[in-house]
């Protein structure tokens, strides 16, 4: 779901940029009043889970690939301000080293990937767990919705792409493909298969979270799933 | 502390699974590849292709991906650099935040 450099125009880059401008600022700000600075580890380990997870590509039929992000696992466990941080942070640091995503695009990925996904997915599993479901359910619903919802962003900042932004006689500047195309392709990659293991993963640890111990370093960033006021 | 240090690592090891997925992401592709697509390139992408240059590219040392092996070991190397850079990030952040912020739990 990386959108690499020249896909979008600069005009959309601009746009998503600033977009993003505004939500980096107020989840710092949320997220140095709600956590303290005991809880910077945790969010470092919820960047590094979500970097190292992206890397697991998966067969999807259609013969491409897709991962899952961990991004509603962020925000379930460490708020959904905490996991854009966390996000973003692994999300740059994968365009500047590793050339995944471009560094122009970070503004338009930080927002499908950081943003929506993770509030999405923290919005449907505050929803689930209120109809009394189990957590570790919800968490995964949340994240299967999420990844799709970033999905859905995606494949429309890409479609829109040779509608915007063409030649004088037609021929594509950036992205050639159309919304018709786009949107299909990218939610069929994660209908299918990226939504189901972005489920499971975040299913699995938030089962596993909500049972480990006060010993265990990981039992603070299970204070969010029992409860507790962080 | 040691059990999720060593979680870390079976995953970074494990990470050469995510390279056996044949084919790329669905509108990743490199510029060759949307030239066998398309037609041709269009213009701003050839133009945009590289802002700059990467340590890593595509998680993997640059000639060092003649066989599985060589590109598993790349894949592996960026693993541990992209997780060392994200803890220098979260270290820095650590030193920027004033230690005096201390709230009763």
């Amino acid at each position: 779901m990386h959108i690499p450099e020249g896909y979008l125009s600069p005009q959309t880059c601009g746009v998503m940029g600033a977009v993003m401008l505004p939500i980096w600022a107020v989840a710092s700000k949320k997220v140095a009043k709600i956590l303290d600075k005991k809880n910077i580890p945790m969010m470092a380990m919820g960047a590094a889970f979500s970097f190292i997870i992206m890397m697991f590509n998966v067969p999807i039929p259609d013969g491409t690939t897709a991962h899952a992000i961990g991004a509603t696992l962020l925000a379930v466990t460490l708020g959904p301000w905490a996991a854009t941080i966390s996000v973003s942070i692994a999300l740059i640091i994968q365009s500047l080293l590793f050339g995944d995503g471009g560094v122009l695009a970070l503004g338009a990925n930080c927002f499908n990937m950081a943003f929506v996904a993770p509030f999405v997915g923290y919005l449907i599993y505050l929803l689930i767990v209120k109809l009394k479901a189990n957590k570790a359910i919800a968490a995964a619903i949340g994240a299967y919705i999420g990844i799709n919802c970033a999905a859905l962003a995606a494949g429309t900042e890409l479609g829109l792409q040779p509608l915007l932004f063409h030649a004088a006689n037609g021929t594509a500047l950036y992205f050639p493909y159309g919304l018709n195309l786009a949107i299909p392709a990218m939610l069929f990659a994660h209908l299918t298969i990226a939504g189901i293991v972005e489920a499971v993963i975040t299913g699995l640890v938030v089962f596993y979270l909500q049972r480990v111990g006060e010993e265990n370093i990981l039992y603070r960033a299970s204070g969010n799933l029992r409860g507790v006021e962080q | 502390m040691r059990k999720s240090i060593i979680g870390f690592i079976v995953l970074i090891i494990l990470t050469p699974l995510g390279l056996l997925a044949p084919g790329s992401a669905w509108g990743e592709w490199g510029l060759d590849e949307i030239k066998e697509k398309v037609g041709f390139i269009p213009q701003g992408m050839s133009h945009f292709n590289e802002v700059i240059k990467n340590v890593l590219p595509d998680y993997g040392i640059s000639g060092f991906d003649k066989n599985f092996l060589q590109s598993a070991l790349g894949y592996i190397l960026s693993a541990i650099v992209g997780i060392a850079a994200i803890a220098l990030i979260f270290w820095l952040i650590a030193k920027l935040v004033p230690e005096k912020k201390e709230k009763t739990v």
